[in-house]
């Protein structure tokens, strides 16, 4: 058996009466491309903000290569190999697309403080080279000095990802990658995330495009009203007459 | 001489002495407000403190300017560590309103339990009595009150100025190295989205508090500063308006440019002399080749704006600037070169054709 990268187990969270997640327990094996896929309201995204710290879960527990995550602030979970791309993108949208990309490998070389008031940013041609190199992959190299606020939705998801990606993170989360995208846009930015599958990178994808999932994806789970009804292989899931029925509909 | 050149006249060092000490004092600011984008209304506590800390070095110690600025910036720093500590737990107004509130409080301890430091509303002064530990071993007390020095420069008048000056000139060159720094990166990502700052791995408390830390360093030098120029501290440099002054100095000049905040502390303390010296003597002088009639009217009228009425003239040109010029006097200069720039380009375009020959047959 595969080693687990993130478990999840027994996770509740709750909003006032409301039962956002119900005992959630989820298994993502190292090396993997897992999507969570689900209704509108499912808690896909309250899944992901119990991951990376922004909620505490009311019970049970997450754990991230057998450290537990929860009560860990943001940048602590960060820190040890857990990045995100949010469904609206969470850039810096005043400065120019090299420096977004620059400023999180510096995080990733000097960790979560460092005062480095000396140097100068002009000097520092390794992050440079390293964050142009990223900005080519997701194909933003040339605009690399506008203002990253300028960019359409898409480019600012691409420049987003481009961020987490120079984290060199373990586990990379997506919430909704292709959302708003084109459909030029969107087969761009799954050959990018198939690209970074072949490094040996971690994923989990909340996606509504199914198109996206089942070409991305090696394990499928599905979320319904809090809970995981089904999880298995992209076509299991696919067939699975309880996923049919609370998700899928007549339609698959 | 005309008025509006009369502050840089020949005996007037002491305006010039304020530009440098308060383009020192707006720089610091800047890293605060300009990087990080949280707004202190406190800062007026820091150089406060810069100037009783230098005050008593000399009382204490010595007349030298050096000890002087040094305890100015430590005594500055440690307190802007005390209240940026308590105050960053909150950001947007919460955070302004808190450093407002502790820069009163000190403030409000210059003026009562802290006389015993400060002498209260008389301000802390030099005295013949003082014991001045270090300059006693080298030098027998004169007849009258030693006066600061730089190793036995004075530091009045324009050699005060020189010195100034040429800490200014430090001070800005490392803001310009903050600024171009991994580190001014990290404040200007705190400015633009701290969310992402904390998905990216970063602890943003300690950038923060360092940031705050350094700029009251700069004010209290600038505090430091104004007691080497003009050796006594009263609590009034603590108050309020101080901490406004330096916010609508940064502003003016250009929130988040490095040579605007300079400009904004020149321009305000320029306008603060010339329009204050202004009097209804003056005023009427000014309008007397117009009827007596209407230099009757008019003068009243000017007379609200200038004087101790100058604050007005300030408002005035400050709601002008903020309307047309939200970036401050930098977006003007920029505008402006922008503008020359491209008629430039034009003339040279429309030129170019002409210049073809054969175009026009």
């Amino acid at each position: 058996m595969s080693n687990l990268v993130l478990h999840l187990d027994d996770v509740q969270k709750n909003f006032g009466g409301l039962r956002a997640l119900s005992d959630v327990n989820l298994a993502v094996e190292e090396g993997t491309t897992h999507a969570i896929i689900g209704p509108n309201g499912a808690g896909k995204s309250t899944l992901l903000n119990v991951c990376v710290g922004r909620l505490k879960p009311d019970a049970g527990s997450v754990t991230f290569d057998g450290q537990e995550l929860t009560g860990m602030l943001p940048h602590e979970i960060a820190q040890i190999g857990v990045a995100r791309v949010f469904q609206t993108p969470e850039i810096f949208p005043d400065m120019t697309l090299l420096e977004n990309v620059m400023l999180p490998a510096f995080s990733r070389r000097d960790g979560a403080f460092k005062f480095n008031a000396l140097s100068k940013l002009s000097s520092q041609s390794e992050i440079r080279g390293e964050a142009e190199h990223i900005l080519e992959d997701v194909g933003l190299k040339e605009q690399m000095m506008l203002e990253a606020g300028s960019l359409s939705r898409g480019d600012k998801r691409r420049l987003e990802l481009g961020m987490c990606l120079i984290l060199k993170p373990r586990l990379l989360l997506l919430d909704e990658p292709t959302a708003g995208m084109s459909r030029h846009d969107t087969n761009s930015t799954i050959d990018l995330l198939k690209k970074i599958k072949s490094r040996g990178m971690t994923k989990v994808i909340i996606e509504h495009d199914m198109h996206v999932v089942f070409s991305l994806a090696d394990k499928v789970s599905v979320l319904a009203r809090g809970q995981i009804i089904a999880s298995g292989l992209p076509e299991d899931v696919r067939e699975d007459p309880k996923v049919k029925e609370a998700y899928l509909g007549g339609t698959a | 001489m005309p008025i509006w050149l009369e502050p840089f006249g020949a005996n007037y060092p002491d305006l010039l002495q304020k530009f440098a000490i308060y383009g020192i004092f707006a720089i610091g600011f800047n890293i605060l407000f300009g990087l990080t984008g949280y707004l202190s209304f406190g800062h007026a506590a820091f150089l406060g403190i810069g100037s009783y800390a230098a005050v008593w070095s000399f009382k204490l110690l010595t007349m030298n300017a050096i000890p002087a600025m040094f305890f100015a910036v430590i005594f500055a720093g440690g307190l802007a560590f005390i209240i940026g500590f308590l105050s960053l737990r909150r950001s947007g107004i919460y955070f302004s309103i808190l450093t407002l509130a502790f820069a009163q409080m000190s403030y409000k301890l210059a003026y009562s339990v802290l006389t015993p430091l400060t002498n209260g509303e008389t301000g802390l002064q030099l005295r013949q009595t003082d014991p001045r530990i270090i300059d006693s071993l080298f030098v027998e007390a004169g007849a009258g009150l030693p006066s600061t020095n730089l190793f036995g420069l004075k530091m009045s008048g324009y050699p005060g100025f020189y010195f100034c000056a040429v800490i200014l000139i430090i001070g800005f060159f490392i803001s310009m190295r903050v600024f171009r720094s991994p580190f001014g990166l990290m404040l200007k990502g705190i400015k633009s989205n701290q969310n992402r700052m904390n998905y990216t791995g970063l602890n943003t408390r300690p950038y923060m508090l360092t940031a705050f830390v350094i700029s009251g360093m700069y004010a209290g030098l600038a505090g430091g500063l104004l007691a080497i120029t003009d050796p006594l501290a009263g609590a009034e440099r603590m108050q309020w308006t101080a901490s406004g002054e330096v916010v609508l100095m940064t502003v003016l000049g250009g929130v988040g440019t490095l040579i605007g905040p300079v400009l904004g502390a020149g321009l305000i303390k320029y306008f603060e002399n010339i329009f204050s010296a202004f009097n209804a003597h003056v005023l009427t002088e000014m309008f007397s080749f117009l009827p007596d009639a209407v230099v009757e009217v008019l003068v009243p009228i000017f007379g609200l704006f200038v004087g101790g009425g100058w604050h007005l003239t300030l408002g005035l040109l400050f709601v002008v600037v903020i309307i047309f010029l939200p970036g401050g006097l930098m977006e003007g200069f920029n505008k402006l070169f922008g503008l020359l720039r491209k008629s430039g380009a034009q003339i040279r375009g429309k030129r170019t054709p002409q210049d073809q020959p054969g175009d026009g047959g």
